[in-house]
């Protein structure tokens, strides 16, 4: 780890004023991923702010017909809620098979969703569920916020606020998970609302998250597994690595997104 | 039995320390005016160093001194040592390149040692490392070993052209060739024994101190066997006399083999903590262990079995091509040969066996023993085939075996390979193994296991394996340039407290329980009152360490000659001291006592006479009740067993799951059943690991694409289910305390049953063989191309 400023403040004032200090700046919410990136010196920054401090960022609340929850809250929290797990049972399940103990504890949502690793778990939920994120500045829908793997549209004097989540009819969250990782090789949201049904795929992309339109038309006609049968996803900009090519890939989000749609019953 | 002798399962006396924390490893060790050394690495797997320049990183604040291999090399020092030479089949030595512990001109894997940045704190060190300029000119790479062979691949080294270190043979091939020939039916097999990486919990770690006022060097390291390196790095790297140098292997945190063998970063911050006057820790990082710890397995393999139509074994046939990574690792020789062609009979009277083992080198990290070292190669390879066979001729899996076993009335068993076998008892084994596992049943539960859409399949391996290494002059006229008896040293203290001293070295074992019972149960003393102590030259006389599953089958034995050189000299004290002739003093319970008398002596009483020797026979003998015995085994320990292995096979995603894991094994004599047990739960986790989730991979560039644990798949609690064991034992004749070695059978046993019952649950597919490890997508595919439609559903 390379020497760098630390940086904890109480306030997302205080917070913005430290983004804009000119520096390279980092932001850093649970640290699951940047401080791994530190210890390996692959990353450099001046500055490291530590959004931790700051409690308008964290907590969980129902507005209307919308489950809101705070950029700074940890994957462990969403899973416990009673709220995430009255209104969008499949959210706290997908935050209760995120990483491992430690891992909940420590990381959040909106680190997870600002750093959009194409095999995170998160992006898939807000995609499926059609979320809206919250800036300092600024709210953008999930399909605008995603934008490629490890990119997303927030600017450089931006920080994530919360992530408002409209509560569907039903929904299920199937994960396969790489071996070694245990990220999501390929992980598929199933959301049936009152728009349609959504369903979004995790892992598998070249460019992160995306949604299946032909699994969605056939599941809004027909919420069964077997409205599935002899859809296939082509495999082309599927990922390709030692854990699955990309036709294997294409195959298991067949497979998983049938059993989301038996787990949303 | 006692609560604390042998047999029982006395809960472990080393526990406390590690559960709570308070562990000594060697990270933990921090000696006055420590520095910190980071060890610059190569990122080519294959490159001429042009030039290096050190100036900007000397300049850099914190730095006390930077060396290259030109600094040692300056110093005359020697290269790390080979401890086995194979012949070829030509009668030539293998090829033996040099191995500096920093290298000169060229580096020859991802990892290689460049040099060596000491500095007041580790960053300081990373610091000026990225200073470093080195002037690398890249070169082609060869990392697969089944590849390394062919005329146009990259060369390792000049001295052996092309890639080959040996070829080296055992049996007589014509003969064999004449079996196969006439043979009612042959299977033939293709597979490779995938590479491992052995990932012990704790790094490797080393801190080299030297003391200017008496010459003294101490090196700190996650060794295995500290004598060992003493000898390896003071006799042939570094040229310090044994009385001079002191290695201290204190707590390790597992070992698995890969803190066997003497690593380059141990004489570069022993030799440069006098270079500089202060002592230097090296502490290996998560991703420097995955590139730089010696690796395991990677073999290449073809064979033929050869059968009479009621499937008799009449020959086997091996052609092994064995991967030595770019430089020969202490051991590295021997594995492929001596550990693992000599197990080619297995369980079985294979009348004529025929093995050419092909050594070569790749660029990649060493390989060398890894947990069962050779006989995992071989009993997988055995196992395999043997079931293959069955498949083909049509026959149950237990029947082909059992018309082939070798019967326990028949052992000692001389085997076409060179071991001969003391004892064992394979259908016993087997036969409590498959009521055990409800073998009668299995069919139903394949049946039910369709109903529910999976694949259930049931894989057998019956194996026996060679440990408790070994007999020296065995291993001496095979290669080995050291001896591999055992030293046991047991103090008396003048209360009757005992101190054992061993020369092997306890990381997981749990020696330190073990061996007090040894001690608790021949002396009668309670197990509080007994210490062992291990892990530092300057306190045991001498010892060769623990690998190969030897502990107590050398070093236990070692202890116990001990105990009767004390017991026949308490003898003589007792004698005196009661006034009976020592022919007459019977040792039992503790108690001295004369024969037919009620006249008797406490052990505490004799122990303190021998030092307090006030009424003494002190013109006949000694005072001091202290004695050291070396045991050198006359053979190897030969444990053995039947693992039966049930998985079902998700054919949408191709996961396997197992089941069901039964192991009925023979260990000759337990000494702690909890410790044996937990023991076999560690070794089935590495054999079930290498089956369904390990692999080493290189891309052909020789880069390390698992150089993490985001990508190198260990085994996990929730990958493995609930294990069926048992025992079997019958007791050791060729050891005198009739016990077996326990450490590997677990990776050994196991893998072939794993991947035996995939091929069983697969086999209605028409699917014959999968390969190590059997990952999802690659089940997924062999289902696919079996049947397109089961997995386009």
């Amino acid at each position: 780890m390379y020497n760098f400023e630390y940086n904890r403040p109480a306030s997302l004032d205080d917070a913005l004023k430290a983004l804009s200090s000119g520096e390279e700046v980092k932001l850093m919410a649970g640290g699951q991923t940047l401080i791994p990136t530190l210890k390996q010196r692959l990353a450099q920054p001046s500055k490291v702010v530590d959004l931790s401090g700051i409690a308008e960022l964290k907590g969980i609340t129902v507005e209307g017909n919308a489950v809101v929850i705070g950029a700074m809250t940890t994957h462990a929290t969403v899973a416990a809620s009673a709220e995430v797990k009255a209104k969008i049972p499949a959210l706290a399940n997908l935050a209760h098979g995120i990483g491992d103990p430690q891992v909940r504890n420590r990381g959040t949502l909106g680190g997870s969703i600002s750093n959009n690793d194409p095999a995170a778990d998160y992006p898939a939920a807000l995609m499926a569920l059609g979320a809206t994120v919250h800036t300092n500045k600024r709210q953008l829908a999930a399909e605008d916020f995603f934008a490629g793997m490890f990119t997303t549209a927030l600017e450089e004097d931006e920080i994530l606020t919360k992530v408002s989540f409209p509560v569907p009819e039903k929904a299920a969250y199937a994960k396969f998970a790489q071996p070694a990782s245990r990220y999501a090789l390929v992980g598929v949201f199933v959301a049936k609302t009152s728009g349609g049904v959504r369903v979004a795929v995790t892992g598998a992309g070249e460019d992160g998250v995306f949604r299946v339109s032909d699994f969605e038309a056939a599941l809004s006609k027909n919420f069964a597994a077997s409205a599935l049968d002899g859809i296939t996803v082509p495999a082309d900009g599927l990922n390709t690595d030692i854990h699955g090519a990309a036709d294997y890939r294409a195959h298991l989000i067949g497979v998983m997104a049938k059993r989301a749609v038996q787990a949303a019953g | 039995m006692s609560a604390t002798g042998i047999g029982a399962s006395v809960r472990r006396k080393e526990d406390l320390r590690f559960l709570t924390g308070r562990g000594n490893y060697t990270d933990d060790i921090n000696r006055p005016g420590q520095t910190h050394a980071y060890i610059l690495r190569s990122p080519h797997a294959h490159a001429k160093i042009n030039a290096i320049d050190i100036s900007a990183a000397q300049a850099a604040p914190g730095v006390i001194a930077i060396f290259t291999g030109k600094d040692m090399a300056a110093d005359a020092l020697g290269g790390l040592p080979c401890g086995w030479q194979i012949h070829s089949r030509d009668g030539s030595p293998m090829k033996e390149p040099g191995h500096p512990a920093l290298v000169v001109d060229r580096v020859r894997h991802v990892g290689d040692q460049v040099a060596v940045v000491i500095a007041e704190s580790l960053g300081q060190a990373k610091d000026a490392a990225e200073l470093i300029e080195v002037d690398y000119a890249p070169l082609p790479a060869i990392a697969h070993p089944g590849k390394a062979l062919a005329g146009a691949a990259p060369q390792v080294w000049d001295e052996a052209p092309g890639n080959l270190c040996y070829d080296w043979i055992i049996g007589d091939e014509a003969e064999v060739d004449a079996v196969l020939k006439g043979a009612h039916h042959v299977t033939r097999i293709e597979l490779t024994n995938n590479r491992l990486i052995p990932n012990a919990m704790e790094p490797r770690a080393a801190v080299g101190e030297y003391d200017r006022s008496t010459g003294d060097y101490t090196l700190y390291t996650t060794s295995q066997n500290p004598h060992v390196i003493r000898l390896l790095m003071g006799a042939f790297v570094l040229h310090i006399p044994e009385h001079r140098l002191r290695v201290v292997a204190p707590d390790v945190g597992g070992g698995f083999g890969s803190k066997i063998y003497h690593y380059a970063e141990e004489a570069i911050v022993t030799w440069a903590s006098a270079k500089i006057n202060r002592p230097i820790k090296w502490t290996a990082e998560r991703s420097e262990s995955f590139m730089t710890d010696a690796h395991g397995r990677d073999h290449v393999t073809t064979a033929q079995l050869a059968m009479d139509k009621d499937g008799k074994f009449l020959a086997f046939k091996v052609d092994t091509i064995a991967n030595m990574g770019a430089y020969l690792s202490t051991f590295a020789p021997c594995v492929p040969t001596y550990l693992y062609a000599t197990l080619l009979a297995g369980v079985y009277k294979t009348p004529k066996i025929f093995a050419n083992v092909r050594a070569v080198f790749t660029h990649t990290v060493p390989v060398d023993a890894y947990r069962g070292a050779g006989r995992p190669e071989a009993t997988y390879l055995v196992e395999r085939i043997v079931s293959q066979a069955a498949r083909e001729m049509g026959l149950d899996q237990a029947e082909l075996r059992r018309r082939n076993f070798i019967k326990r009335e028949e052992f000692p068993y001389q085997t076409p390979v060179a071991l001969v076998y003391d004892s064992g008892d394979p259908a016993g084994c087997l036969d409590k193994a498959l009521k055990l596992a409800d073998y009668a049943g299995f069919e139903a539960r394949r049946k039910e296991a369709a109903a529910r859409g999976k694949y259930r399949g049931i894989g057998f391996s019956t194996y026996v394996e060679a440990c408790g290494i070994a007999p020296s002059a065995v291993v001496g006229s095979l290669g080995a340039r050291a001896g591999l008896y055992e030293c046991g040293q047991v103090r008396v203290h003048p209360t009757g407290s005992v101190t054992v001293f061993t020369g092997t070295h306890s990381h997981g074992q749990g020696h330190e329980t073990t061996f007090a019972q040894l001690v608790s149960d021949k002396l009668g003393i309670p197990i509080e009152n007994v210490d062992v102590v291990h892990g530092d030259t300057a306190k045991v006389p001498f010892g060769m360490g623990t690998y190969g599953s030897r502990s107590l089958a050398v070093g236990g034995v070692a202890i116990d000659r001990a105990m009767d050189k004390v017991i026949a000299k308490a003898k003589k004290i007792a004698a005196h001291l009661l006034e009976a002739a020592e022919a007459d003093i019977v040792f039992e319970n503790g108690e001295f006592s004369v024969a037919g008398t009620d006249r008797k002596k406490a052990f505490g009483e004799i122990s303190l006479a021998a030092y307090v020797p006030h009424n003494y026979p002190i013109t006949e003998l000694e005072p001091g009740l202290e004695e050291t015995a070396f045991f050198d085994p006359l053979n190897f320990s030969y444990p053995g067993g039947a693992h039966l292995c049930e998985v079902e096979i998700d054919p949408d995603t191709g996961v396997t799951e197992v089941v069901k894991f039964t192991a009925v094994d023979d260990f000759g004599r337990v000494i702690n059943p909890m410790i044996v047990e937990g023991q076999v739960h560690g070794g089935l986790a590495q054999g079930i690991g290498q089956a369904l989730l390990e692999a080493c991979v290189y891309d052909e560039d020789g880069q390390l694409i698992t150089g993490s644990f985001m990508d190198y798949t260990m085994p996990r609690a929730d990958n493995l289910p609930n294990f069926s064991l048992d025992t079997h034992n019958v007791p050791a004749p060729d050891n005198p305390l009739g016990v077996k070695g326990c450490g590997e059978v677990g990776a050994i046993g196991s893998p072939p049953a794993v991947i035996n019952a995939i091929i069983d649950a697969l086999s209605p597919l028409g699917i014959t063989a999968i390969s190590m490890p059997a990952t999802p997508p690659k089940v997924w595919q062999a289902i696919r191309s079996a049947r397109p439609s089961v997995a386009a559903e």
